[in-house]
């Protein structure tokens, strides 16, 4: 405690990522030089990751209200959304992508371990979680130990804490060898009036300190993760990554919800990126109050920590309390029941400060609200990247049609972005809390919403929702279905059209489940925002991004920004990932992709190819990387309009009772969707449940094959229905403007499918195998 | 019928099998690691989750809570007591079952759905399982290969200990239908008092058809009609 500090130069400001200017604004804040430990603190909290100071302007872009808006984007750690009958959501996605390329086991765990704290600071009892994944390629051996890691640590987490990972998706692409992405979502549920807001309100009352000690790991986490990722940072930083443990989050969890459902706590907020330091700083500000606290009171792991150290550490499963005077006696009787470290540490003051103590001295003294809200925004410079004019001209000109539509359909299944995601998935519980109607492999995943998802009441609030409840009354339980989408080569290709359709894909999805969006989170993971190109990619993306929330009413509830994504051989693709989560009115209107019976009709609803694009949906396909291994032209275009009817007649038609199953079309287009319409059902470990299928596409106007079969034109969803409603549904799709035909029917063990070029069958064992063993192969396990 | 569910600081089934025995009719409570079993106890379920964290062995630290004295002695007296996945796992540590689970034999944990053949219908867990219907149950762990020495192995088959097998849709006990390398594919197995049981999969994900299955309610269907013809038998 009496370390001497080092003296603060502009090389110490340079390594803090803090500009020259930027210095200068924290020295008008203080009215003087910073200390050491101030120092650190202006670092971490103006960083990205704190103040999102490149992408705040773009972000105020989005729509964020909704009449079902109850904690709206930036208010909290997460948004938090009606769902009815008093009960409400709680979601948010959130990278971990530079601790995960340096440490991909620890860097994951502590990913999803930040994420359900969010949940559960809000008041809410975390019920499932999910995950956006992008690795290189698989035949790299250190992208396998990556994404091996990465899995696991996922599922270490997960599993231990008891939440089901129900959903999610992986992408393999060069661009993101070297820096994987590793996005974790969490949805937990919440009365209205469970709320809990992350404010340190009522002057006078203590502030306490619960959760394991502060160790030295971690430190400035958040700080890199607003750095470039180089090979010597992530050397460097190796001791940046935080150590995750699922059994104290568990606890910590639990004895949280209990101490709010006491009454008494006036804030709570959780300890994340900037540990200590954001906590406290975005209590204040939030409550416009001042907080003073004591680091020597601060449990602590290691010996003789700094302030710095301590103020700065990211040590995980840590929350930040503010108890109501004179009921500190209930904290300590709960923590203590749940085994858990605690420490009051200080107090809510009048001053507008955040006063820091160690050893007797003042370290830190600094105005709340200006560090939080002055941080510095920057309006970034945005030009077009050259390669879009390339992207642009591309035709298909010098592209030949498929020969072997059998042998591309195969090699398009057991490429590892399409390739069934079970080795993946098996690794996750994604059964506990017994409440996940859809399991992973369908088009979302869908859970039901029960009595026990909801935070242990107050006897007040118990009382009054009981006085509520005609007797006999049974719970109203709620069906949501949720997925995350985003197809980063299509952002690469146009980053305006790939935001549309990233969420356009989510909502499509939400729609084959029978749901309609509540609302959005996403996670803007981006290259160096400083190289105007890239900002470009950003800004663009975020537009097309904004747009799409607005078509769908579906307003974004918060989410995360990730820059500085490159490797060595250039940036990542843009990849603004998406969660959308939806309702599902009653359960009978759950819907799955596989076919259902013999003898059901198949309709393609939306327009086989969209004839007004060049590329005819191929721009940026799947067949295109795959069979002639470009990665070129501009994607398929993003009719929002069309993609809005499109999804309310599919939930309308669901809700009608017409529709047996439902699929979308993305990633490898007709073909692939009919392939995992025959395969997908899954009853049991080496038991899929197996339904062929004859499809005639012979009537379409003469067009590629290749367009027809592989083809990514958007807004298309393969549906059937029994064949006596099949003539139904057609016209009710078309009288409702969205174009619909009848393109075969369910039955057999074969898939056949003809188009007037080309005519294959292949028995569905066989399109199976390569899709179900591909990412098991890749990874050297035995298949099935 | 009284089911008392053990709490251990990580459990999380604990509420799922509270609310599959609740929606199948019967009662069910949570009771704290640190405390004992209520009066009125008919039957205990020790259920799945990481109980203190698993950092020793799974259910290693488990066994020395407060509340396992007392499930030891409720079993003493014929009490029934089931232990599902790291229920099963505590109660082997606990030396109330035989044997250990062990990690999967791949090293990954498996969450699917599997087929289970009941081997012995006499007992209060398996009597109402229909016949020769193999029972389609999720499993959801990393370390429940189950490891006995030869000498327990046969002592298990003598006395018709071992309750489930992982078998095919057709109830064939194969290789290919053991998903963690379990000996003889045993997922279940019984004490030689036949009144303590443990498995690895979870009936209590079981026993809605909109979870997919229902199969895993005849466990408890069985433990039900058990209770229905005797009192309660060793509450403390």
């Amino acid at each position: 405690m009496s370390m001497t500090e080092p003296a603060i130069t502009p090389d110490l400001v340079a390594k803090h990522n803090l500009t020259p200017e930027e210095y200068q604004h924290a020295v008008k804040i203080l009215g003087r030089n910073p200390t050491y430990t101030e120092l650190g603190i202006f670092s971490v909290m103006w960083s990205e990751h704190c103040s999102y100071k490149n992408t705040r302007p773009l972000l105020k872009t989005f729509p964020t209200r909704s009449p079902r808006i109850l904690v709206g984007a930036g208010e909290e750690n997460a948004g938090i959304i009606d769902i009815g009958h008093g009960l409400a959501v709680a979601f948010k996605i959130e990278s971990h992508n530079h601790p995960s390329a340096v440490e991909p086991f620890q860097g994951a765990t502590t990913g999803v371990g930040g994420i359900i704290r969010d949940i559960f600071t809000m008041g809410a009892r975390p019920v499932c979680a999910a995950n956006s994944l992008r690795f290189g390629e698989l035949s790299s051996a250190e992208v396998r130990r990556l994404f091996s890691g990465v899995v696991q640590g996922i599922a270490h987490y997960g599993n231990c804490f008891g939440i089901p990972t129900v959903a999610g998706e992986v992408y393999f692409d060069r661009s993101y060898e070297g820096n994987p992405l590793v996005n974790a979502f969490c949805l937990g549920v919440l009365r209205h009036e469970q709320i809990t807001r992350g404010a340190a309100h009522g002057v006078g009352n203590p502030v306490f300190y619960v959760g394991p000690a502060t160790g030295r790991d971690g430190l400035a986490g958040a700080a890199f993760a607003s750095q470039d990722l180089t090979e010597a940072s992530a050397e460097q930083q190796r001791g940046a990554v935080q150590v995750g443990d699922p059994f104290m989050e568990k606890l910590v969890c639990e004895a949280c919800l209990e101490l709010l459902a006491t009454g008494a706590v006036a804030g709570m907020q959780d300890m994340g990126a900037a540990g200590l330091t954001c906590s406290t700083c975005e209590m204040a500000a939030r409550a416009g109050t001042g907080i003073e606290i004591e680091l020597d009171k601060v449990p602590q792991r290691a010996p003789g920590m700094s302030s710095y150290e301590i103020m700065l550490s990211e040590s995980q499963e840590r929350m930040l309390v503010v108890v109501h005077k004179g009921r500190e006696e209930e904290v300590k009787r709960i923590f203590d029941k749940w085994d858990l470290p605690w420490a009051e540490i200080g107090v809510i003051t009048d001053t507008g400060h955040m006063v820091v103590r160690h050893g007797g001295r003042q370290v830190v003294n600094i105005p709340a609200r200006k560090i939080a809200d002055e941080s510095p925004v920057y309006h970034r410079e945005a030009v077009e990247p050259a390669y879009l004019q390339a992207v642009r001209a591309f035709r298909l000109d010098g592209v030949p049609d498929t020969v072997q539509p059998l042998e591309d359909l195969k090699r398009l299944l057991a490429w590892p972005s399409i390739a069934s995601k079970n080795w993946v998935y098996r690794q996750y519980d994604h059964q506990v809390r017994a409440g996940t109607v859809v399991l992973p492999g369908s088009d979302a995943a869908v859970i039901r919403i029960k009595e026990d998802c909801l935070p242990v009441m107050s006897a007040e609030l118990a009382a009054r929702v009981e006085s509520q409840t005609a007797p006999g009354q049974a719970f109203p339980e709620k069906y949501l279905a949720l997925t995350v989408d985003c197809n980063g080569t299509y952002v690469y290709l146009d980053p305006y059209e790939g935001g549309k359709a990233a969420v356009t894909e989510a909502c499509r999805n939400l729609a084959c489940s029978g749901a309609i969006p509540l609302g959005a989170t996403d996670n803007l993971n981006m290259a160096n925002p400083h190289k105007p190109e890239l900002f470009w990619q950003i800004r663009e993306s975020v537009r097309g991004l904004a747009e799409a929330c607005r078509a769908f009413d579906a307003p974004v509830t918060g989410g995360n920004c990730s820059l500085y994504n490159q490797n060595p051989n250039g940036p990542i693709d843009p990849t603004p990932t998406v969660a959308v989560v939806g309702l599902i009115e009653k359960p009978e209107h759950i819907t799955t992709q596989w076919f259902k019976d013999e003898g059901d009709t198949i309709i393609l609803l939306g327009e086989a190819v969209d004839l007004g694009d060049p590329l005819l949906g191929l721009g940026g396909s799947a067949w295109l990387q795959v069979v002639h291994g470009l990665k070129t032209g501009a994607p398929p275009r993003c009719d929002l309009e069309a993609a809005r009817t499109l999804h309310t007649t599919l939930v309308g038609l669901i809700q009608s009772g017409l529709i047996k199953s439902a699929h979308d079309c993305s990633e490898g287009g007709l073909a692939v969707t009919l392939a995992e319409c025959t395969m997908s059902r899954m009853e049991a470990r080496g038991t899929p449940r197996f339904m062929g299928a004859t499809v005639d596409l012979s009537e379409w106007p003469e067009t590629r094959t290749s367009a027809l079969l592989f083809g990514e034109t958007q807004s298309r969803v393969v549906a059937t229905c029994t064949s006596r409603d099949g003539c139904k549904v057609v016209e009710r799709a078309r009288l409702m403007g969205v174009p619909a035909q009848i393109i075969g029917k369910v039955g057999g063990e074969r898939l056949t499918l003809k188009t007037r070029g080309s005519e294959f069958s292949a028995s569905v064992d066989e399109l199976h195998h390569p899709w179900w063993n591909s990412l098991a192969k890749h990874m050297n396990q035995p298949g099935e | 019928m009284n089911f008392s569910v053990l709490q251990f600081p990580a459990s999380n089934c604990d509420q799922d099998a509270v609310h599959a025995i609740r929606r199948l009719g019967h009662h069910a409570r949570l009771v704290w690691h640190k405390d004992n079993l209520p009066a009125g106890t008919d039957a205990v379920i020790v259920p799945g989750g990481f109980s203190y964290g698993d950092y020793l062995r799974c259910g290693a630290i488990a066994r020395f809570s407060p509340v396992m004295q007392s499930v030891r002695q409720f079993a003493d007296k014929g009490g029934w007591v089931l232990g599902i996945c790291n229920g099963f796992q505590v109660l082997t540590e606990a030396g109330l079952l035989p044997g250990a689970l062990v990690r999967n034999r791949d090293l990954q944990f498996h969450c699917e759905q599997v087929y289970l053949k009941t081997a012995a219908a006499d007992t209060p867990f398996t009597r109402r399982i229909p016949a020769d219907k193999p029972l389609r149950i999720p499993i959801a762990h990393g370390e429940g290969c189950y490891y006995a020495d030869e000498a327990t192995l046969a002592e298990l088959r003598a006395n018709g200990q071992v309750l489930w097998q992982y078998c095919d849709s057709e109830g064939n006990v194969t290789d290919q239908a053991n998903p963690n390398g379990a000996l003889h594919n045993i997922a279940g197995i019984c004490n030689k008092g036949r009144n303590v049981a443990g498995l690895m999969p979870h009936p209590e994900r079981a026993c809605e058809a909109l979870l997919g299955s229902e199969d895993g309610k005849w466990i408890f269907e069985s433990l039900f009609e058990a209770g229905r013809e005797r009192p309660a038998a060793g509450t403390p």
